[in-house]
C-alpha cells in the first residue's frame, strides 16, 4: 500500500447520477462508488469504453460537475467545500486538464501564446522572467519556441498543440493532470513522442497524471496503476502489470480479447459478440453474490458483485 | 489478368487550389485481387482517403491528372458521371469516414434504407426488405432496428447497419474508410471481423480497408499498402510487411505501436521525429527523406517502385542495402 504522505488525491465512494426530464425524470448513474488514490509522480490509467463513466470521473475531479455522493480529498480537504474564488483559483492552479481535441482548446482567432498569457493573468506564478520561463517550458516538451510562439493554432499540428498544453501544465507546476484521451487524435508516429514526454515530465516534476483512455495498449505502456471502468463502476483496480497478467473481471477479459495487436491474431473460430459481455458480467455477479469489491492479491482488487 | 478486380496504374489526383496544386495522390500503382482485403495505412494527410474518393467521385477541387484505373473492365477515370452512376453500390461501394454521423435523426432506419435504395433505382418491396433482414441477422442485429431512430443505436450498431446498406447489392469492390476508428475496442473487433466474413461469404468480392491502425490491418488484411505524404511507400503480404518491412517508414510506423507487454519503464518506444511535409507544390525527391534516419543525397530524386518479391513492392533507393537492418529490430 502507498504510504499516506505519497497520496496526492484521494477519491472516495464517488457517485454521479444525472437526471433528465422534469415530469418523469430519468436517472442515469454515470459513476457509482468509485474509489482510488493518486500517488505523487505516478501515472494512473483510467480505462473504459464509451459510456463507462471515465470522463465523468475526470470532470468530477476538475470540479466541472458536482458529485451526488462521495468525496474527493485534496490536501486533506474535500474539494466540494472549496467555494470562494481564491480557493477555487488555488485548486485550479494545481489540478488541470488536457482534452482530446487540441483544436477545440485553442481559440483560433488568437495566437497560441495566449494560453500562457492567460495563466500568468489568472494565477500568481512565481517567475522572475516570464518569457524565459515559457521558453524553458517549451524546450522541456521538445518544442522550439522560435517556431511555436507567435503562431496561430492552425499553423501547428495536433501533436505540437498537445505538447504546448503539457508545457503550460509544467509551467504551473500542477500536482494532478487529467489527460482525457490526450493522444486519441494524434497519428501513430507522433503519439508516442507525446506519451514519452508525459511520462518524463511526470517523473521529473513529480506531477501525477490520470490518463483516461480506451486503448489498453497505451494504458499498459505508460501507467503504474490502472483502473478499469464499466457502466459507471470500477471493476478492477490495482498495479497495471498485475491487472494485465491476471485479468479477473469478465469485462476486463473481454477488452483483452478484443484489442488488436501486431504479432497476435484474433482467433477466427471464436464467435466474438460485443453484446455477450453484458450476460457474462451478469452471470459473474450472480455467481459471486454478496462478495463486493475484493482484493485478490496485493494491490489488485476486483468487483465480484455489484450489490 | 482477369483475377484482378482493380488495377491502378500511375494514378495522380491533385487538389487544385488558389495557391497551386496539392499532390495528394501522386503516382500510385497497385492492384487488388479477387477475394482480397487490401489494407491501406498511413498517417493523416497521406492521401489514403483521397485515393478512395478519386475512385468514387472526383468533385472539385479534387482533380484527376493522369493514370489509369481499371475496375473489372471499366476504365472508370474516363467514364462520364452518368455511366459511372450505374456502377455505384452494385460494383463499387464506399463506406466513408464518419458515416456514423450521416444518419438522419428524424428518420427511422427503415425509411433511411428505403430512400437510399430508391435513389439507386431499387424496388423497395417485401423481397428487398427480406434481404435486408437476412443481412441484419448476419451482423447480429435484430430486425426491430428498422423501426428505430439512429439516436437509439450505439456506434457499433450504426456501423453494422451501414455495412448492411453498403453491401446490399453485393458489390465487387468495397472501400471501407476508417470504419473502426470511432468505435469501442469490442465493436472494433466485431466490425473488422465482419468485413472478412462478408468477403468469405462472397457478398463482397474484394475490399480496401483504409485505417491509420496497423494492428487492425494485421488481423484481417491479406496485403498491406503503406502510403506516405501522397506517395506510395510499400505494398506486400501482411506478414512480410510486418516481419520484413523494406521501407524505413514502414519500420518506424510498426515500431511506434504500443503493445501489451511493453511498459515505458522497461522499454521506450520511439516515434518519428518531425511532421509530414506540406503537399502544396512539393517538388521532387522521396517525401520521407526529412524524417528518415537512412536518408542520403540520392533521396533528393524521386525513388522508383521496385519489386522485392512476388507481390511485394517498395519505393526506396536504399531498400536492397538496408535489407536486414530494417527487419532486425523489433
Amino acid at each position: 500500500m502507498a504510504k499516506n504522505k505519497d497520496i496526492v488525491m484521494s477519491v472516495q465512494g464517488l457517485t454521479k447520477v444525472f437526471k433528465s426530464g422534469i415530469l418523469n425524470p430519468e436517472y442515469t448513474v454515470a459513476a457509482k462508488d468509485v474509489s482510488f488514490h493518486i500517488e505523487k509522480g505516478k501515472i494512473i490509467s483510467l480505462i473504459g469504453e464509451s459510456g463507462s463513466g471515465k470522463t465523468t470521473v475526470g470532470k468530477l475531479i476538475l470540479k466541472l460537475i458536482n458529485p451526488s455522493e462521495g468525496k474527493i480529498i485534496y490536501k486533506g480537504k474535500d474539494i466540494a467545500e472549496i467555494n470562494d474564488k481564491s480557493e477555487t483559483q488555488n485548486y485550479y492552479r494545481r489540478v488541470q486538464g488536457i482534452f482530446q481535441d487540441p483544436f477545440a482548446t485553442f481559440n483560433p482567432l488568437y495566437r497560441v501564446d495566449r494560453v500562457f498569457d492567460l495563466i500568468f493573468d489568472s494565477f500568481d506564478l512565481d517567475y522572475e522572467d516570464k518569457d524565459k520561463a515559457i521558453r524553458d517550458a517549451l524546450y522541456d516538451v521538445n518544442l522550439n519556441p522560435d517556431r511555436t510562439l507567435g503562431k496561430f493554432p492552425h499553423q501547428l499540428s495536433g501533436g505540437q498543440l498537445q505538447r504546448l498544453l503539457i508545457a503550460r501544465a509544467l509551467l504551473m507546476d500542477v500536482d494532478v493532470l487529467i489527460a482525457d484521451e490526450l493522444i486519441s487524435m494524434l497519428d501513430a508516429s507522433t503519439r508516442i513522442g507525446v506519451l514519452n514526454l508525459l511520462v518524463e515530465s511526470c517523473k521529473k516534476h513529480g506531477m501525477s497524471v490520470i490518463f483516461i483512455t480506451h486503448d489498453l495498449n497505451l494504458g499498459y505502456y505508460i501507467s503504474d496503476k490502472s483502473l478499469i471502468m464499466y457502466k459507471g463502476r470500477l471493476v478492477e483496480r490495482g498495479d497495471t502489470k498485475k491487472i494485465y497478467e491476471n485479468a479477473t473481471h469478465p469485462y476486463t477479459q473481454m477488452l483483452f480479447e478484443a484489442v488488436p495487436e501486431i504479432g497476435e491474431r484474433w482467433d477466427p473460430d471464436e464467435e466474438f459478440l460485443p453484446e455477450q459481455v453484458v450476460d457474462d458480467v451478469n452471470d459473474f455477479y450472480q455467481n459471486n453474490k454478496g462478495k463486493g469489491f475484493v482484493e485478490i492479491e496485493e494491490d489488485h482488487s476486483v468487483l465480484f458483485s455489484d450489490q | 489478368m482477369s483475377e484482378n478486380i482493380l488495377e491502378v496504374k500511375n494514378l495522380k489526383a491533385y487538389y487544385d487550389i488558389l495557391k497551386g496544386q496539392v499532390k495528394a495522390v501522386d503516382d500510385v500503382t497497385f492492384n487488388l485481387k479477387k477475394g482480397e482485403i487490401l489494407g491501406l495505412a498511413g498517417e493523416s494527410g497521406c492521401g489514403k482517403s483521397t485515393l478512395a474518393s478519386s475512385f468514387i467521385s472526383r468533385k472539385k477541387p479534387l482533380k484527376y491528372i493522369s493514370g489509369e484505373v481499371d475496375l473489372v473492365g471499366n476504365k472508370i477515370m474516363e467514364m462520364s458521371e452518368k455511366e459511372f452512376k450505374k456502377l455505384r453500390l452494385s460494383t463499387i461501394s464506399l463506406i466513408p469516414q464518419y458515416a456514423l454521423d450521416a444518419f438522419s435523426p428524424t428518420k427511422k432506419i427503415k425509411t433511411y434504407i428505403a430512400d437510399l435504395a430508391r435513389q439507386h433505382g431499387i424496388k423497395t418491396d417485401k423481397k428487398f426488405f427480406n434481404k435486408v433482414k437476412e443481412r441484419l441477422d448476419l451482423v447480429n442485429l435484430d430486425e426491430s432496428v428498422l423501426n428505430r431512430y439512429s439516436i437509439e443505436l450505439s456506434g457499433g450498431m450504426k456501423q453494422r447497419v451501414i455495412m448492411v446498406i453498403s453491401t446490399i447489392l453485393d458489390p465487387e469492390f468495397l472501400i471501407a474508410d476508417e470504419i473502426t476508428s470511432a468505435l469501442d475496442v469490442s465493436s472494433q473487433r466485431f466490425v473488422a471481423t465482419m468485413l472478412a466474413n462478408l468477403r468469405d461469404l462472397g457478398i463482397i468480392k474484394s475490399s480496401i480497408f483504409i485505417t491509420h491502425d496497423l494492428s487492425i490491418l494485421y488481423q484481417i488484411a491479406d496485403r498491406i499498402m503503406i502510403m506516405y505524404a501522397g506517395n506510395f511507400a510499400e505494398i506486400g503480404p501482411t506478414d512480410e510487411i510486418v516481419d520484413n518491412p523494406r521501407h524505413p517508414y514502414t519500420r518506424a510506423l510498426i515500431d511506434s505501436l504500443p503493445k501489451v507487454g511493453i511498459q515505458y519503464k522497461d522499454k521506450r518506444l520511439s516515434g518519428i521525429d518531425g511532421t509530414p511535409p506540406h503537399l502544396l507544390n512539393i517538388g521532387e525527391g522521396c517525401r520521407f527523406r526529412h524524417r528518415c534516419p537512412y536518408a542520403i543525397d540520392k533521396c533528393e530524386e524521386t525513388p522508383q517502385r521496385e519489386q522485392v518479391a512476388e507481390d511485394h513492392y517498395v519505393s526506396c533507393w536504399r531498400w536492397k542495402e538496408l535489407g536486414s537492418d530494417l527487419s532486425g529490430q523489433k
